[in-house]
């Protein structure tokens, strides 16, 4: 067991101990994805870069989007953005679970006094066309992770296989932090000069894109960006390999799964508003899914995917 | 003789998994060893969450020689066919053995397979389990192929002989080579340590804080929290299912009890105890004063300086949180259902049963009216089973079932309680769904029979309607569930009912439904009317064509011709219901299977009475297999087959069918004479019995026909040159075949 770790005072000290912890066990520390998301899975670091034959490995935080969880701000711990905490690597190594374990003491979790279980919990995202097995951590009853061995991603099998841990960073550091009610999680220093709180920061954001979300979102304008957003990811997807300015071979995996990651939120805006009945639901799922496998099937065509000319 | 211990180290095994898998493990590696030659004295298997163990004791040290002969060709035959054989048997030609055969000199070999060591057959046997071990799910991981539930980790594998000897298998899967080490608990053991036989290794688990045995976990989760609740006058409720799947989340069980706050007290017990369960796996423990439940069990996985303290605590704020949830729901529900639930039922409107099948509303209006046409039949008030069937679903729109689906029916119990509805009223909302499976009872009080049989109804006919009848092993909709709930509750029930004319109602219904946005107003009005005279009529066929006679002259009537809407719903109907009832047969079989009654028994009794009352059905099928146990009733059907094969063949000859009814003048013998006689006697008594719906006393009046019938066929040829006496004596074959009939068709009997 690791030497015990003092307690963190804040919401970023556990985001800065994790990145500290895994940048120390050789993970590549990425930055968020600069798109709306609806989890830290849709960051290509682990959608596309799970899948071929190159290893990876990869942190990073996510701000994560998903508007039917909008409370105002007045729920204890449900938000309509929240933060993730995302670790890829492949192939999963044999020590993931201890690795995993020295994350939570890096953040104050004594193992000797709290009860850390595995529970099976298997992972399947409907819109990636993706899933895995693994676990939930239980920390004292208390889901906080999500522990997963990808098995397929975008219809394809994966091989090798990604470890995945994704941790809900709110719940996580209100739970170390031994606070209550979300908004009054310390964000930075509690002793800094300006000491902010997380309600200081996102509880007016949380009140304004609850109303948005809810109510005010233009639904015709959403259903229209769904559809431009599915029709330009497989007009990229249609071009030629050979880029015919610069001769060389350029599929364009990328900017094709930007516009998956696009109709996905626009599915989940559409989905808060209550727009789309439960028959069509099953469809507009089926809908992104297709753009993800095509996406997948395109990426493991490029270099990255571990494609050999 | 040497023992074995083998265990598999793995990450966390699912709870639910465990179980079967340290059964396959056991089963699959002793039938290997077996079929192998390795016969063992005793086989011990368990499971933890990290491991799967199995332990033999008594297993042979090498398999045993075996010898074989093997008969070659002839001694003349061509070198090609003996250099063959030497080949296939694998021995030379100066082995072959000589000797006389019925054809000549042939040549036999004696094949000797030597014994083979333990180790070989262990390790090949384990490899052969390993890569092809039946997880419901299983995995890869890393770079490798192999699949196990979660990573495997580590296998140990010795043999121990009588000396106490204890030595490593030889084997690798996968990369992963077999030692004879493994480790203890994940947070309280102390490293790796190797152990020398299965009680070194149990006791050294034991050391490092692992309990092997399922059961000695269980066991002592169970003892301990009795014990705590005990010292408190409370007690644990009992739930063996949440025992055995927390006693395979743990390695070391520590059980700590906690209390509920206050605050939460007040709410309904179910929804305490489904929370605490589902989302916790918790048990919960009741005061058995009040029935309340106050405090929780949680089993934990570590010994802690704090004696728990923190973990308690941890677990202790989750379930605040939790039931916060939940208690928001109840009050919120609350609210609504003490005005009446109407705004939940307004709801219903808005939600989708099926796509085709409409709105959860329209569905509850169809069982309303199906349930008001069965109310008399089963004896229900009809006004309770008319307010019953409007807010039986109405908890489908209420938080607390749509966050504890489970919890349906059961929330609607409470929340028409405290609406101020009657007992009756609030006990159907929960015991319409009845039965929930094969052991689950029936419902019994008349207002939720009839809203039960209503509403499984109204899901199979909508189904039938549509035609998502199941097939296979696809059943989506558990419409396979609903016919033997109807069915179960009919025949436990003791109801008398007429189920064709529900099910062709019903149907109508839903075409109703159906066709309402493509119909025209006068075409829906008809259908409406023929559903009036069905519950008049209780015929379909005849209310369809009566109405169907009446509005041809009015004004505006709708088209009811050839190809028309009407028209093909006239036809459909009694098809699909035809289907539907045949479903239930085959439903009716399985279950009446299951109680030793044969399938062709029932079916021999089925179309006697238009098969659709499946009481009465039952009532006479078990009356025959009870006949068919008596010698009597053996022999007459016998009898009877005889007679049948008899008058078939010669009704094919001939082409006519012999049922005009013999003529006592031509009889010539006296058995023949006689057998007029027993014939007239029996036919009166079934009429009389079956008049009285007493069915064992047909079948014994059909059973004393026996001894005419084998005295007739001893001493009468029935295929005489004299056809008139021949024509007469198939006649009387003929009254055999009637009479029996009335009581059973034999035909269908097998054998």
């Amino acid at each position: 067991m690791a030497e015990k770790t003092s307690k963190p005072s804040s919401f970023q000290e556990v985001i800065l101990r994790l990145q500290s912890y895994w940048a120390s066990h050789g993970c590549a520390m990425m930055q968020p994805y600069d798109m709306e998301v609806g989890a830290g899975t849709f960051h290509p670091a682990t959608t596309l870069r799970s899948l071929g034959s190159k290893p990876w490995a990869a942190a990073y935080v996510q701000p994560s989007r998903r508007p039917t969880d909008g409370r105002y701000g007045e729920n204890p711990n449900r938000l309509q953005h929240y933060y993730q905490y995302q670790v890829l690597i492949k192939p999963s190594p044999p020590n993931l679970q201890d690795l995993y374990l020295g994350s939570l003491e890096a953040i104050g979790i004594d193992m000797a006094l709290h009860d850390i279980r595995f529970v099976e919990d298997d992972w399947e995202s409907p819109t990636l066309g993706a899933w895995g097995l693994g676990w939930e951590v239980w920390c004292d009853g208390m889901e906080v992770s999500q522990f997963t061995y990808f098995q397929q991603v975008g219809g394809h099998d994966c091989h090798p296989v990604s470890g995945e841990l994704t941790y809900g960073l709110e719940r996580l550091a209100m739970y170390v932090l031994g606070i209550d009610h979300v908004m009054d999680m310390p964000f930075n220093d509690p002793g800094a000069p300006i000491a902010l709180s997380y309600g200081d920061v996102f509880r007016q954001t949380e009140q304004e894109y609850s109303r948005w979300n809810f109510d005010v979102a233009n639904t015709d304008v959403l259903f229209k960006q769904f559809e431009e957003a599915e029709a330009e990811c497989e007009a990229i997807l249609s071009q030629p390999e050979t880029d015919p300015k610069t001769g060389q071979r350029i599929i364009m995996a990328h900017p094709a799964y930007d516009q998956c990651i696009k109709a996905s939120h626009l599915f989940n805006l559409l989905d808060a508003r209550g727009v789309i009945s439960v028959t069509e639901r099953q469809a507009y799922i089926g809908r992104v899914r297709a753009l993800a496998r095509k996406c997948a099937d395109a990426f493991v065509q490029t270099e990255a995917g571990g494609h050999v000319a | 003789m040497p023992d074995l211990l083998i265990e598999l180290f793995s990450e966390e095994i699912p709870a639910r998994m465990q179980a079967k898998a340290a059964q396959d493990f056991k089963a699959r590696m002793t039938d290997g060893l077996v079929e192998a030659g390795l016969t063992y004295a005793g086989a011990q298997a368990f499971s933890t969450p990290r491991r799967l163990t199995l332990a033999l004791d008594g297993l042979l040290a090498e398999s045993p020689t075996v010898t074989e002969e093997r008969k070659g060709p002839r001694v003349d035959a061509p070198d090609k066919a003996i250099e063959g054989f030497l080949r296939g048997a694998g021995v030379s030609r100066d082995d072959l053995e000589v000797r006389d055969d019925k054809k000549g000199q042939v040549y036999f070999a004696k094949i000797t397979k030597p014994g083979r060591p333990a180790d070989a057959i262990v390790a090949e046997v384990l490899e052969d389990v390993v890569r092809h071990f039946p997880w419901p799910k299983s995995m890869r991981w890393g770079a490798g192929s192999l699949r196990w539930v979660r990573p495997l980790h580590s296998i140990l594998c010795i043999l121990t002989d009588d000396a106490a000897e204890a030595r490593v298998v030889d084997l690798e899967i996968d990369g992963i080579r077999a030692g004879d080490t493994t480790e203890g608990h994940r947070f309280m053991g102390g490293g790796r340590f190797a152990v020398t036989s299965f009680e070194d290794y149990q006791a050294k688990l034991k050391r490092d804080h692992v309990i092997l045995d399922p059961q000695e976990r269980a066991d002592h989760i169970w003892q301990d929290a009795t014990s705590q609740a005990f010292a408190s006058g409370l007690e644990v409720v009992e739930d063996k299912g949440l025992l055995s799947e927390v006693a395979g989340l743990v390695e070391w069980p520590v059980v700590l009890m906690g209390e509920i706050d206050e605050e939460f007290l007040g709410l309904p017990a179910e929804v305490l105890q489904t929370s605490m369960k589902e989302h916790q796996k918790f048990f919960s423990v009741k005061n058995p004063k009040t029935g309340r439940i106050e405090r929780f069990v949680t089993v934990a996985n570590i010994e802690t300086a704090d004696h728990g303290a923190t973990i308690l605590a941890g677990n202790q704020k989750v379930l605040s949180a939790r039931l916060s949830d939940a208690k928001f729901f109840w009050e919120n529900d609350l609210r609504i259902a003490q005005q009446g639930m109407d705004a939940w039922i307004a709801q219903l409107d808005n939600v989708t049963f099926e796509r085709q099948l409409g709105t959860q509303a329209a569905r509850i209006r169809r069982i309303g009216a199906l349930a008001s046409d069965l109310a008399g039949e089963v004896g229900a008030d009809a006004a309770l089973t008319a307010q019953a069937a409007r807010v039986a679903k109405a908890d489908l729109s209420s938080e607390m079932v749509y966050e504890f689906p489970e919890l349906q029916g059961l929330m609607g119990r409470y929340y028409a309680q405290a609406a101020g509805m009657p007992d009756a009223v609030a006990a159907a909302c929960e015991e319409h769904y009845r039965p929930l499976g094969p052991s689950d009872q029936v419902p019994t009080a008349p207002v939720s029979v009839a809203v039960a049989l209503a509403d499984k109804l109204d899901t199979l006919t909508g189904f039938w309607a549509i035609d998502e009848k199941p097939t296979g092993s696809k059943d989506p909709f558990a419409l396979r569930r609903a016919a033997l709930g109807v069915i179960r509750i009919i025949v436990d029930g003791g109801y008398r009912l007429k189920l064709d004319r529900y099910i062709d109602a019903q149907l109508l219904r839903h075409k109703i439904s159906l066709n309402h946005a493509r119909a025209s107003e006068g075409e829906i009005d008809t259908m409406e009317e023929i559903l009036d005279e069905v519950a008049e009529r209780g015929v379909f066929g005849a209310a369809f064509h009566a109405v169907v006679d009446r509005v041809r002259g009015r004004d505006g009537a709708p088209d009811t011709e050839e190809g028309s809407l009407l028209r093909t719903v006239g036809k459909r109907v009694p098809d699909l219901s035809t289907d539907l009832l045949a479903f239930f047969h085959d439903r009716l079989k399985i279950y009446l299977r299951d109680q030793g009654i044969r399938h062709d028994v029932i079916d021999a009794c089925l179309m006697l009475d238009g098969g659709d009352d499946l009481s009465l059905i039952v009532s006479r099928a078990r009356a025959l297999e009870d006949i068919l146990q008596t010698e009597d009733g053996e022999n007459l059907v016998q009898g009877f087959k005889r007679a049948n094969n008899i008058l078939s063949q010669a009704e094919e000859k001939d082409g006519v069918e012999y049922s005009f009814g013999a003529d006592r003048k031509y009889a010539e013998a006296p058995e023949e004479k006689e057998l007029f006689d027993v014939l007239d006697k029996a036919e009166a008594e079934i009429a009389a019995a079956n008049a009285k719906e007493d069915f064992a006393g047909a079948m014994e009046a059909m059973a004393g026909m026996r001894g005419a019938i084998d005295a007739f066929f001893e001493a009468v040829q029935v295929n005489t040159d004299n056809q008139v006496v021949r024509r007469n004596r198939l006649n009387l074959l003929g009254k055999i075949r009637d009479i029996c009939l009335q009581a059973a068709d034999l035909t269908k009997l097998e054998g």
